[in-house]
């Protein structure tokens, strides 16, 4: 589904991202793990044309997007949910939802939206209240919900899981699953590298803007290399 | 009743103000930058409606619909040839470039138009007469406050409800966010400079309808002042630029006319000062608490 091959990207004389690699096929979860600076984020603000690569290629569904204006990318089907969530905190929470549909023509936004609130029905109650009162869960709902709203058929987050409890942490990872297994492929940028490789399909560690080791999500948990640098064993 | 009089007028001002510093803000709002040739607009609308009524004849509306056409259209040319290629450069570069422009306009208005002023007649003539006559109310000021009330609603309308509105105070917030959201951010901001133009054309039509002399400098004053109105008010809030317009006006009237003429510009900046000193960010300004 997607193929990303040989990206640079640099940040002014910043060599950020090296000649990174990787594919999410159909159906797939897909974990890029490493430690901060790693490239992780990079990698995905390129994909979806926040940043750009110099040479290489990245291609959706056999059309390559690498020169595509990022606001385009989203309508060919790639839902970016950023680092940090970036919600519109002075927006409603169904006002950010809408947003999540800039993108959607013709189509029922209010069915939508009830489906999102039966996956996150903290934002139903919720609906008009101004985004950023939120607390840093129900953000991350909301950044997960809005982007759904786009009927996206690959998901990407960012850090997910950054700056939750562990009991959100592991809501997080239930709805990624569930989303997985509704049939939405996934590609998944994580610090939390446990929690990733449990559901990833297969995995990446990336080390200062290299791609180090790849393989299923289970090679890699029970890998020494990983175990040692990510899981603490 | 004198007292009445010159907050009639004081308002009336105050609403030519507030539709300046409604553009200024919502440019403020999605660009976050100050586009100080926007007092230069007023004065281009001004003198492209002079031309279309005196020139082509047309009846005052008619002339005001033309000025809103040709400001918007210069509203987009210079943001996409003057702003839009230093996006990412220091706001600083993009300050220096306003304060280009707005030369660029004064000067080309200077060599087209000349220098001397040009005598405007008002969009509409005759005073409504109150109280025995007491009361004298112009037509103009009673157009001017009703299109200004009327442009504010309009715009809170716009960008409360409708789908691009959204996007526009989604581009607000967070260019990057809106461009994962597949929205197309300079095509917001272009038409964020359209509304703000054509407004400022509004603008220039109804100021010079107050005060009939129109020079290539003719909206220098005005622009700072309405910029003091979107700062007062809250830079950015639609709202704010309303009251501190009105505000503005009215504070400018009453100490013109109470304490004294040549002051009563330094009288509005030392309000402008001490409101910042107790709310810096405006009357209406956005304080939101967020949750990281």
């Amino acid at each position: 589904m997607l193929k990303a091959e040989d990206l640079n990207v640099y940040y002014g004389p910043i060599h950020a991202v090296k000649g990174v690699s990787f594919e999410v096929n159909d159906g797939e979860v897909v974990t890029l793990i490493g430690a901060n600076g790693a490239g992780k984020s990079t990698s995905l603000k390129t994909v979806s044309g926040l940043m750009r690569s110099r040479g290489g290629k990245i291609e959706f569904m056999g059309k390559s997007i690498a020169s595509t204006p990022a606001h385009k990318i989203v309508e060919l089907g790639i839902a970016h949910v950023p680092e940090g969530r970036r919600i519109f905190t002075s927006m409603t929470v169904e006002e950010n939802l809408d947003m999540g549909a800039f993108t959607v023509r013709g189509g029922n936004i209010d069915a939508d939206k009830e489906r999102v609130f039966e996956q996150f029905p903290r934002l139903k109650e919720r609906r008009r209240q101004i985004a950023g009162t939120l607390s840093g869960g129900e953000q991350q709902m909301l950044a997960m919900g809005r982007a759904l709203m786009s009927h996206p058929k690959l998901l990407m987050l960012d850090e997910p899981s950054m700056g939750l409890a562990p009991i959100l942490v592991e809501q997080v990872f239930d709805i990624i699953s569930a989303l997985h297994k509704a049939g939405t492929t996934i590609l998944l940028v994580e610090q939390n590298a446990e929690m990733a490789l449990s559901i990833a399909d297969r995995a990446y560690v990336m080390e200062t803007g290299r791609i180090t080791l790849s393989g299923t999500g289970k090679e890699l948990a029970a890998s020494e290399e990983v175990q040692k640098a990510y899981l603490g064993g | 009743m004198k007292f009445l009089a010159y907050l009639v007028s004081g308002i009336s001002l105050g609403s030519i103000y507030a539709i300046i510093a409604l553009g200024y803000t919502m440019v403020y709002g999605i660009a976050k930058m100050l586009n100080f040739a926007h007092g230069d607009v007023i004065m281009v609308g001004g003198y492209i409606s002079f031309l279309a009524a005196t020139n082509l004849g047309l009846p005052a509306l008619l002339s005001v619909l033309v000025a809103m056409a040709f400001c918007t259209v210069l509203g987009i040319l210079i943001e996409g040839l003057a702003y839009r290629p230093l996006r990412s450069a220091p706001s600083l570069a993009v300050l220096i470039t306003a304060i280009g422009v707005s030369y660029f306009l004064q000067n080309a208005a200077l060599l087209i138009f000349g220098a001397n002023p040009k005598a405007y007649t008002p969009v509409v003539s005759g005073t409504l007469k109150l109280f025995d006559g007491q009361l004298s109310i112009s037509y103009v000021s009673i157009v001017t406050v009703v299109c200004c009330v009327v442009i504010m609603l309009a715009l809170t309308a716009f960008t409360g409800k409708t789908r691009m509105g959204k996007a526009m105070r989604a581009c607000s917030e967070d260019k990057g966010a809106a461009q994962l959201m597949g929205i197309n951010v300079n095509r917001t901001i272009s038409l964020t400079f359209a509304i703000g133009s054509a407004l400022a054309a509004v603008a220039g039509a109804l100021l010079c309808s107050f005060s009939p002399t129109l020079m290539p400098t003719t909206g220098s004053m005005p622009g700072i002042k309405a910029f003091t109105a979107a700062v007062f008010g809250g830079i950015g809030s639609i709202p704010g630029a309303f009251i501190g317009g009105i505000l503005l006006g009215v504070i400018e009237a009453l100490s013109r006319a109470y304490i004294s003429t040549q002051l009563s510009n330094s009288i509005v900046f030392a309000v402008l000062i001490i409101i910042l000193l107790v709310r810096p960010a405006g009357l209406m300004g956005k304080r939101t608490q967020e949750k990281v």
